[in-house]
């Protein structure tokens, strides 16, 4: 019998919930503005409080923004759904109650199409997505006292559930990219982990592969990065595996990921018995979503990442590749797009965009709304490499002299002199130079080794600043060495 | 359906509530009599009646435009607080892992 390492032995099995802060303009059951930063306790109100006596009443924009999650991942959008109270107590849940929904919430039962490394791709099941408040912060290290900001406090979340389909640490990671990319997208929430924008906790268990009950399951939250989900779900895998191997049991615990340290600890809590008896919040009566508001909401989707990539790679014949990096984020589509438009040259167009457009606007940390080369002057760079004005290195020197200088790629080109030269005479004037100056290259090219006519086209580049065209330089070159050979 | 008196203080203690030994007896009996009535319901066939979620189910719950109002002026937000320390309401320490 082969003997099966312990990592192979067990299967992961993983569901992720997510939370999105949703990118309102004010709080989900007040008019308090959501804005951040602000001073402390700045955006808040009665309602947003909790004091006694303030009715919620819901916004309108947080119910399309679920909406439009729902249609995007496929999902039974309920037309009818309910508002529950989650009752726990925290300072900075002022109510004692936090407004989610339990029995029936407002995006239900669907999914989402991930790639996995090897290429593949995999369906995950979401659950359910509902939509519910957000609670205050705390800050725990001033003395005696606990000081409680309650900005945040009502601030519109999407709670995103999905099944235990996911099977590793990168599975998790690249469900919740996908995921982010859609939200970035539907423009919906700004997705940024660092600040909490949005969050993720890992549900995990291991059981031996070919067992369908699942095992004990722990919680771990805290995980702020793509990065630290992905070590910190492997962490937790490798941490049952050990147990279960020492013929120990999985404790169903909740614990905190400590990106520092590289290792999740058990969270030390008074209250972790999650008996939050829900039950249905009587001052907001059912959200009822007419036919109307949600075929207006389905019409007005915008094109998705998954159909943009199939797009680039059917209509403009990118490889997949390409399609993947301008699709990422959608600045970088809506870059594409509109610099597509003005050129047939998509190839060359996504090379200068991938090459030298993201770099720059990495480097400098700026967005390409305000990129200093706007999509059409990109777009007339791109002609004049494929109509063979200049090359595509000097191309590069062109794109570096737009990013200060407002003036068309060609009226650039014409004033510094980058012209190609694609003129066979001159350029075979100058070969011949180069060959009679290099007796001992020549020789050895002759002698087979072929390697050596690279030599030759850097000394016509080097004596024509780079302007020399290579297709014509390459094949002069060929027809003059085979001159001299006979 | 009925509960014991361990039911009783076990809600008690999520609700953070201290009882005497004799008010959770009596509560005992109160919380069983209202679920005795609430038992009537087993008695009629409901098989085809939908979950009543919200007394008014007619009405379609109103929903608010997207638009920043006003937030509470700062000198007011604290006049029902216990406690205020650098603009924060100040509440006993929460134990909390780091
Ligand atoms: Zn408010």
């Amino acid at each position: 019998m082969i003997e099966l390492l312990p990592t192979e032995k067990y299967e992961p099995v993983i569901g992720l919930e997510v939370h999105a802060q949703l990118k309102t303009n004010t709080k989900i059951f007040c008019s308090c503005s959501t804005g951040y930063p602000a001073p402390p306790n700045s955006n808040v109100c009665p309602v947003c409080l909790g004091h006694p006596g303030v009715l919620p009443v819901l916004n309108e924009s947080a119910v399309e923004f679920a909406i439009k999650l729902g249609i995007a991942l496929n999902s039974r959008v309920n037309l009818r759904s309910i508002f529950a109270r989650k009752n726990y107590f925290y300072p900075d849940l002022p109510k004692g109650y936090q407004i989610s929904q339990f029995s029936l919430p407002v995006v239900g039962e669907g999914e989402l199409e991930i790639t996995l490394e090897d290429g593949t791709k995999k369906k995950i099941g979401v659950t359910r997505a509902h939509l519910e408040e957000d609670a205050g912060k705390s800050i725990h290290d001033r003395g005696d006292s606990t000081l409680v900001d309650l900005n945040r406090s009502g601030v519109p979340l999407l709670e995103i559930v999905s099944h235990p389909d996911i099977r590793s640490g990168a599975e998790a990671a690249s469900y919740l990219r996908t995921l982010r990319q859609i939200l970035l997208y539907l423009d919906i929430c700004d997705g940024n982990m660092e600040e909490g924008s949005l969050r993720c906790d890992a549900n995990i268990s291991v059981r031996l592969r070919g067992e369908t009950r699942f095992g004990t399951k722990t919680e771990v939250k805290n995980m702020n990065s793509f990065k630290n989900v992905e070590k910190a779900i492997n962490f937790e895998i490798a941490r049952q595996i050990d147990l279960l191997e020492e013929g120990r049991e999985v404790v169903q615990q909740t614990l905190l990921w400590n990106a520092d340290k590289g290792t999740a600890s058990p969270m030390r809590s008074k209250e972790d018995s999650h008996d939050y008896r829900y039950f249905p919040d009587p001052d907001l009566p059912p959200l009822e979503i007419s036919n109307e508001w949600f075929e207006k909401i389905k019409s007005e989707m915008p094109e998705l990442p998954a159909r943009k990539v199939e797009r680039y790679t059917n209509e403009f014949g990118l490889p997949p590749y390409d399609a993947g990096v301008l699709t990422q984020q959608p600045e970088t589509s809506r870059y594409f797009e509109e610099a597509a438009g003005f050129t047939s040259a998509r190839k060359e167009l996504s090379n200068l965009i991938m090459t030298e457009v993201l770099k720059v606007a990495n480097e400098k940390k700026i967005s390409l709304a305000e990129f200093a080369i706007e999509p059409k002057r990109l777009a007339k760079l791109v002609d004049l490499i494929t109509s063979g004005v200049i090359s595509g290195k000097i191309a590069k020197d062109v794109f570096a002299i737009m990013l200060s200088d407002e003036s068309e790629p060609e009226e650039i080109v014409k004033r510094e002199g980058l012209s190609q030269i694609s003129d066979s005479d001159e350029l075979e004037k100058i070969i011949t130079s180069i060959l009679n100056d290099n007796p001992a290259q020549v020789a050895e090219y002759l002698a087979g080794k072929e390697k050596i006519l690279g030599f030759f086209v850097g000394q016509v580049m080097k004596q024509t600043k780079g302007k020399a065209n290579p297709a014509t330089v390459n094949s002069l070159l060929l027809s003059l060495l085979k001159r001299s050979s006979g | 359906m009925s509960v014991t008196i361990d039911d009783v203080k076990y809600i008690a203690k999520l609700s953070m509530l201290k009882f005497e030994e004799e008010e959770l007896t009596s509560f005992t009996q109160e919380f069983n009599k209202i679920l005795e009535y609430m038992d009537q319901l087993n008695e009629l066939d409901l098989t085809d009646v939908a979950p009543l979620y919200h007394p008014i189910e007619t009405g379609k719950g109103q929903l608010r435009k997207d638009e920043v109002k006003d937030s509470l002026p700062i000198e007011k937000t604290f006049l029902n607080a216990p406690a205020e320390s650098e603009q924060h309401f100040s509440v006993p320490k929460v134990i909390k892992e780091k």
